[in-house]
């Protein structure tokens, strides 16, 4: 039993995408129906993953690859944390996908590879050791590429080969950084508190290069600055890809790859001891304000969220960097957070998009009335991500905030402080014009959005509320997120 | 008659009857080529349980007599020979067949076991020989005139790599008065010795296209047939690099200069084949140009194996062979198929075209990712091996060099695959997908197989460990 679970939660995608790719385009109802039966399944499982996860049952599947080689696929605390965000998201991104590729082509290639996407990130979550890591993360890279491209222009093809020239350059950094730590510890399995033994003091100067090749190589994804640059040009990808790149899986694949690194591989207190957390927190805070001050001149409302993510993604490494267990619960529930914020605005944009033509900050004006459901999801989206209480993102921001007073370092005050009112200053001109501008003149009613578009930004505004209000609940992602930290800094 | 004397003389019989019998040349070869893999299934599985396998043909033993093995490493070459065979073969049989494919890869399927079973340089010899001329005529089965100006080429670098290697056999008999293995060793110890053994090496090298002497390469395998090319490119050149291994791996390469030129232009192979790769125009001259690149990771994979028995080095420069074999003969049968549907095969034409992207190109795909050396495929696993090795040793100057050739093979094959992504404006709405055809069974298997291969590496590498003869 305890070795089938995490392989049926993988196969409800790894299994599904070769089917559904296989599949003719016109098949619609059947690749609908067989790609939402497998999303649903998912949840299922990984609720029942959960369930027994946190009555402390242990699941392990491994599968011997070569001498010292293992795939170990396991779940722990921080596998589920993952695990439920992008099962849940993936459920309700599929829908809306469904409903806004109606009539669109290639669409058994895009669910094909969105299955893929998916699996891949189950994958990261599940891995029980780096080498089984790096096989989803790379896994990961290969299937987002031609989701970036899908809609074929010329602008989407060279987004594409930026992206793929990014992630596969810290793929490279990230397989030889894994390939030199085996090769000084033998296999590295993620354990709480670190698995490097002795290695810290007899080998101090190969385990920093090997930290900043790890870190650089998921810090691709994670988008931290200077390795950002591909996330704002993959935009041109249709809206369910951005929300799902941005929301679940590349740059959340990243930041719980740097989670498992300092977390699981090097400790905490090794982390602190070699020097390496401050320099990190540095990258961190540079990237949080960097990414913000790039937002705010963004016209396109794309382009304008995904700096925003830039920014946003980093409080997760700002919280595992800054050493220190509630600075810790902070950042793991923003990852949780983050997703459930960022993909409501990304479905909402992409629903203005598609129901008004409307594509720049500019063209917001009337917004509220045009359409007033997709409206107020962005609106709790976008007041979250500024860290309203009792929004998801005050709670993550708080914990951030005490965090630093913890370690120490009441800059961070500052930095959230600076950080919220540049979050502000980019939403909130957005939010005021489609609430208080009136509609322009001459403005053509658009067409009617069916539910696959209306129901799922509307479910992720209610959880942003719900993961905010509810906060102390034990289920919560703050919940969670208390019940790991306690397992590392315990 | 024993296993192994049974899977070297199947094939060549199988030769003499597709010669001799055009109309049932198609049934005889493909059923000769579904024994042999039967064949090497079993003389694997043999292995396996009872270690290296010996026959002395007529019961002489060495020096005298003629001496078969199938070790772990001849064990896996068997295995690459025959599975890259029954796809190359289900293609062919059911695609248009020139007269005389049959024969010439019955030849060339029985020379390569041969190789790989022989004990002894002259055996090797004749086995190389076969294979070389066998070779020439696959290339030059095609009849067109570029075809066979590439296959004359090829004839002549050939020749001069076999006079090479003659010369270097007969002096290493005037040198040690034996022919077998155990020659090799002796030879590290002499200066004539030497001499025989970089005559033998550098025989070898023009054989196995490594750089600088790859220059007949590229035309003959861009011109050939799809089937041709991916016999070629997949196996034939694979039967010099498995020679420089197994030379390597008994002593011979063991001189220092020997290695390090190996090693050295091996490099140059993999950037310079890499360079050319990203220029080419044409799809086939770009993956002719790919094996350039990859012959050259497999060449430093040997050369920078210092004491091979010490490290898993020779075992990384195997598993990117087997690798290199399955994805390459998949990825020149896709290519074929993909020219046959569009008509053409211009890089720059691939996403102009009015056909929605089908199998082959798919299968273009899943075999580039095994030739980048992406997880999970073996050439995964190959290179982890290698870079492993490397670090161990401290050659870390070899490990900067292999991942900027990853970093290039990714360059030049993503130009390809990002073409095959073809959709939205460049694609009208009711344009089709090319239909299903035999060859695209053959090259997605194939391809399936290099991706899948990474996650039953326990397997070849099992086989691998299993002691010398």
């Amino acid at each position: 039993m305890s070795s089938v679970l995490p392989l049926a939660i993988l196969m409800t995608s790894l299994g599904v995408a070769p089917v559904i790719l296989m599949m003719p385009d016109s098949a619609r109802r059947l690749r609908t129906g067989f790609n939402l039966a497998a999303a649903s399944l998912k949840v299922a499982l990984v609720a029942w993953l959960s369930y027994e996860v946190a009555h402390g049952a242990s699941f392990d599947l491994r599968h011997s690859i070569a001498p010292g080689l293992e795939l170990h696929l396991q779940a722990d605390a921080l596998s589920v944390l993952f695990l439920a965000l992008s099962s849940i998201l993936w459920l309700l991104t599929t829908i809306y996908a469904v409903g806004y590729l109606e009539g669109g082509t290639d669409r058994s290639r895009f669910f094909g590879f969105f299955s893929l996407c998916v699996a891949s990130t189950v994958g990261i979550a599940m891995a029980g050791n780096l080498f089984t890591f790096l096989v989803f993360f790379e896994l990961l890279t290969l299937a987002t590429w031609p989701l970036v491209v899908h809609r074929g222009t010329s602008e989407a093809h060279r987004a594409g080969r930026i992206y793929l020239a990014y992630t596969l350059g810290g793929g490279l950094a990230l397989t030889l950084g894994t390939i030199w730590l085996y090769a000084l510890a033998g296999e590295v399995a993620f354990e709480p508190r670190g698995v490097l033994g002795e290695l810290p003091q007899t080998a101090p100067l190969a385990l920093t290069a090997i930290f900043v090749l790890l870190i650089a190589g998921v810090g691709v994804k994670a988008a931290l600055v200077p390795l950002h640059g591909w996330l704002p040009l993959s935009m041109v990808a249709p809206a369910p890809v951005s929300a799902l790149l941005h929301a679940v899986a590349v740059v959340k694949a990243g930041a719980f790859g740097i989670m498992r690194i300092v977390y699981d591989v090097y400790g905490v207190e090794t982390v602190q001891a070699m020097g390496l957390a401050a320099p990190l927190a540095g990258l961190a805070a540079l990237t949080i304000l960097w990414g913000s001050f790039r937002a705010l001149t963004q016209d396109d409302l794309k382009k304008r969220l995904a700096y925003s993510t830039v920014s946003q993604v980093s409080y997760i490494t700002l919280g595992v960097a800054l050493i220190s267990p509630v600075a810790a619960i902070g950042g793991l529930a923003h990852l949780v957070h983050q997703g459930i914020m960022k993909i409501t605005l990304f479905l909402a944009a992409g629903n203005f998009a598609e129901g008004e033509g409307v594509k720049t900050v500019r063209a917001m004006d009337g917004m509220g009335q045009r359409m007033p459901g997709a409206m107020l999801a962005f609106t709790v989206g976008a007041l979250g991500m500024i860290g309203i209480p009792p929004l998801a993102g005050f709670v993550s921001k708080w914990y951030l905030g005490a965090g630093g007073l913890d370690a120490g370092q009441p800059m961070v005050i500052a930095l959230l402080a600076g950080s919220s009112l540049l979050n502000a200053a980019y939403f909130l001109p957005i939010l005021y014009r489609g609430w208080f501008c009136p509609v322009p003149e001459g403005a053509t009613p658009g067409r009617r959005l069916g539910w696959m578009l209306a129901i799922p930004p509307a479910t992720t505004a209610t959880l942003v509320l719900a993961a905010g209000l509810l906060a102390s609940a034990p289920f919560s992602p703050l919940g969670w997120t208390r019940f790991i930290v306690s397992l590392e800094y315990l | 008659m024993s296993d192994i004397s049974l899977i070297v003389l199947l094939p060549l019989l199988a030769a003499v009857l597709t010669a001799a019998l055009p109309p049932q040349a198609a049934a005889v070869g493909a059923l000769a080529t579904a024994l042999n893999a039967l064949l090497a299934a079993n003389l694997g599985r043999q292995i396996l349980q009872g270690g290296p396998v010996t026959e002395a043909i007529g019961d002489w033993a060495a020096p005298l007599g003629i001496a078969f093995v199938a070790d772990g490493l001849a064990g896996v070459m068997l295995a690459m020979t025959a599975i890259v065979g029954l796809a190359v073969s289900l293609q062919a049989a059911a695609g248009p067949a020139r007269a005389g494919f049959w024969p010439l890869w019955m030849a060339t399927l029985g020379a390569l076991n041969g190789l790989f079973l022989s004990s002894d340089l002259f055996n090797i010899y004749v086995a190389f020989e076969i294979l070389g001329l066998a070779a020439v005529g696959l290339t030059a089965l095609a009849g067109t005139r570029a075809a066979l100006r590439a296959a004359f080429d090829y004839l002549t670098a050939g020749l001069v790599g076999s006079l090479l290697v003659l010369l270097g056999i007969a002096l290493s008999y005037s040198v040690t008065g034996r022919v077998d293995m155990e020659a090799v060793v002796l030879l590290t110890q002499s200066d004539t010795g030497r001499i025989a053994l970089a005559l033998i090496a550098a025989g070898l090298v023009v054989k196995a296209a490594l750089f600088p002497l790859h220059f007949w390469m590229p035309a003959a395998h861009s011109s050939a047939a799809p089937a041709a090319s991916a016999l070629l490119s997949a196996l034939v050149v694979k039967g010099a690099l498995y020679l420089v291994l197994r030379l390597s791996l008994e002593g011979g390469a063991g001189t220092e200069f020997l290695r390090n030129t190996l090693a050295v232009l091996g490099a140059g192979g993999m950037l310079w084949g890499a360079w050319n790769a990203l220029r080419a125009e044409r799809l086939k001259l770009l993956v002719a140009h790919s094996t350039v690149a990859q012959i050259g990771l497999i060449a430093l994979a040997i050369g920078v194996a210092g004491n091979p028995f010490e490290t898993g080095l020779w075992q990384a420069a195997a598993l990117l062979m087997l690798s290199h074999a399955l994805a390459k003969a998949a990825m020149f049968l896709a290519v074929g198929r993909i020219a046959e549907a569009l008509g053409h095969d211009r890089i720059s034409g691939l996403n102009r075209e009015e056909l929605r992207p089908g199998p082959a190109e798919f299968a273009f795909a899943i075999a580039a990712i095994s030739l980048v050396g992406l997880p999970p495929t073996a050439g995964f696993i190959g290179k982890w091996f290698l870079i492993e090795g490397l670090i161990d040793e401290g050659g870390i100057h070899w490990i900067a060099l292999i991942l900027l050739g990853t970093a290039l093979s990714a360059a030049y094959l993503s130009r390809v695959v990002s073409r095959c992504l073809r959709g939205g404006p460049h694609v009208a709405a009711t344009a089709q997908r090319p239909p299903w055809r035999t060859g695209d069974v053959a090259a997605l298997g194939l391809a399936t197989g290099a991706l899948l291969l990474g996650l039953a590496a326990a397997l070849p590498i099992t086989l691998l460990e299993t002691p010398f003869a």
